[in-house]
């Protein structure tokens, strides 16, 4: 057993953390529980953003994480809850959802992710380029979360979950991305919500519920 | 072998068969304690079992040889298993046959016997608390073989011992993975030992009741040897958590006896807290619908293959 420096350690731990949070909002059906998750995740990355700046030194990675902590620990969350509260939808929950098969799913899906990253991460020259494994594992298993959830809510949060996951592969193959595309991705990704919570009201005045099945239906058919 | 490792071995399961029904008792109390109730005496369930010798055993007409032979092969796997968990050593002379796996089978032959029994009568209420126990113990082994994995991969050796041993022995850093493996060992612990998420052990014939379904139809010496298995189950449990997460304070080896003396304390101890613990988790959570058990034990197996991938990647 090699050792580890103790600060490394502490970002193995937030990213394993990182994927713990991302199975359990696959296998959580309240919505308001899974925006939760959504802010714990956020708050994850943001210790990681800074554990990891005040490891390398890099001050640019300091300004990533306070847009982490604004953006998606406080505003988003913040944001979401209101839309929850202002549609009417906290009792709301997932009824079609096979916990176990979907975590089984997940568990093949982390597998795959690893295996994937393995050859990229042997190219980056970062500490943590072993993190990329999770970082792609925390993308894949966001688009398992939107594949199975039929509401607005829920696949906006794992919308939003995707996001973190790419943030934190950018974070540890390069050390974050260049400053003026990590402002840009998080006004879209603001922008995004902001429009997403306009269609939410939108849906809900057509079809009197959030439920995108009745999305699937074209108008000539019926 | 040295005399010491004997006398270590000897002690281990001695202690066990002696404190298996203390540790019971004690997590019943905390648990009486935590809800507000006045706690039953610790040692209620040796006055059960010395009560239950004492009674002439009632056997059912339709009963075969195996249904008497049940309770002491159960209490003899669990006493084997005993023998073979590093609770207050590693310098013991059944060293070589202390492998996790093998630990895993002799738990999955009491298992077997006891549904087989719980059968063997034909009641209703036997091959339901039967049918159940397989369910929960298909879902709870493969959970239980990945958490010794993880700890087998981070030490290198499949023998308990060995593994205790490694972890007292190397610098200590935060593992992750070793985190990960841990809730799930406590939830197959809670899954496997019929507490509260997956069973109640305080109730007695209702129809939710897996543990004291099949138990229904012993009496006497045998359902005292049934009790006593169980409790001896639950320690047995509670020292392969140690071994396996917690082992310091036992001794290291083949070593004098000094620290075989100080090693008792150390297992009190850590007895004491796992008991509160454990009682604390029973109080906080409400028992599943037996359909809702396979979720509980999926979670369980995904906590554990999640920390043996964690530890594939990161190596911590």
């Amino acid at each position: 057993m090699q050792h580890t420096p103790f600060d490394l350690q502490l970002l193995n731990a937030c990213a394993a953390i990182l994927l713990l949070l991302s199975f359990a909002m696959l296998a959580q059906r309240r919505i308001v529980a899974l925006v939760n998750l959504l802010a714990l995740q956020g708050a994850m990355l943001f210790i990681a953003t800074m554990l990891l700046a005040w490891r390398t030194g890099q001050n640019h990675l300091y300004v990533s994480a306070a847009l982490t902590l604004g953006l998606k620990v406080i505003a988003l969350p913040w944001l979401l809850h209101g839309l929850i509260k202002r549609l009417n939808v906290q009792w709301d929950s997932e009824p079609l959802l096979n916990v176990p098969g979907t975590m089984l799913i997940g568990l093949v899906t982390v597998v795959f992710s690893f295996g994937l990253a393995q050859p990229i991460a042997q190219l980056a020259s970062t500490a943590t380029r072993n993190s990329l494994g999770i970082a792609v594992a925390v993308i894949l298993l966001a688009f398992i979360t939107m594949i199975t959830r039929r509401k607005a809510m829920s696949q906006v949060v794992g919308f939003l979950s995707m996001e973190n996951g790419l943030f934190f592969g950018a974070m540890s193959a390069t050390y974050g991305m260049p400053m003026i595309v990590e402002f840009g991705v998080a006004l879209d990704v603001l922008v995004a919500m902001l429009v997403l919570g306009v269609f939410f009201f939108q849906i809900r005045e057509q079809f009197d519920s959030l439920d995108l099945a009745n999305l699937e239906s074209l108008k000539e058919d019926q | 072998m040295s005399t010491v490792a004997w006398l270590t071995q000897f002690l281990e399961v001695l202690a066990a068969l002696t404190l298996a029904p203390l540790f019971l008792g004690w997590v019943n109390a905390c648990r009486a304690w935590l809800q507000n109730r006045r706690a039953p005496s610790v040692l209620l369930p040796y006055h059960g079992i010395r009560k239950l010798f004492h009674k002439d055993a009632v056997i059912a007409a339709s009963a075969s040889p195996l249904f008497r032979l049940a309770p002491y092969v159960v209490f003899g796997a669990m006493v084997a298993a005993a023998a073979v968990i590093p609770s207050m050593g590693t310098g013991l002379p059944f060293r070589s046959a202390a492998d996790a796996i093998a630990l895993v089978g002799l738990l999955a032959i009491a298992r077997v016997f006891m549904s087989l029994a719980a059968m063997d009568i034909g009641t209703a209420f036997g091959t339901l608390g039967a049918r159940r126990d397989m369910m929960i113990g298909f879902l709870a082994e493969p959970a239980l073989l990945m958490v010794i994995f993880v700890a087998s991969l981070i030490s290198a050796t499949t023998a308990l011992p060995l593994i205790a041993e490694r972890v007292m022995v190397q610098p200590l850093a935060l593992y992750p993975s070793l985190a990960f493996t841990a809730v799930a060992f406590t939830m197959v612990l809670l899954a496997e030992n019929a507490r509260i998420p997956v069973d109640n052990p305080a109730t007695h014939l209702e129809l939710t009741m897996i543990h004291e379904a099949m138990l229904l139809e012993y009496s006497a010496r045998h359902l005292a040897l049934m009790e006593w298995a169980a409790a001896l189950k639950l320690f047995n449990y509670a020292c392969i958590g140690f071994a396996l997460f917690v082992p310091w304070g036992a001794s290291i080896g083949e070593t004098g006896i000094g620290p075989l003396a100080l090693s008792i304390p150390a297992l009190l101890a850590k007895l004491g807290v796992a008991g509160l613990w454990l009682a604390l988790l029973e109080t906080v959570s409400a028992k599943l619908r037996v359909f809702r058990a396979p979720e509980f034990m999926a979670t369980a197996f995904m906590f554990a293959v999640l920390g043996l991938l964690v530890h594939l990647l990161l190596g911590a």
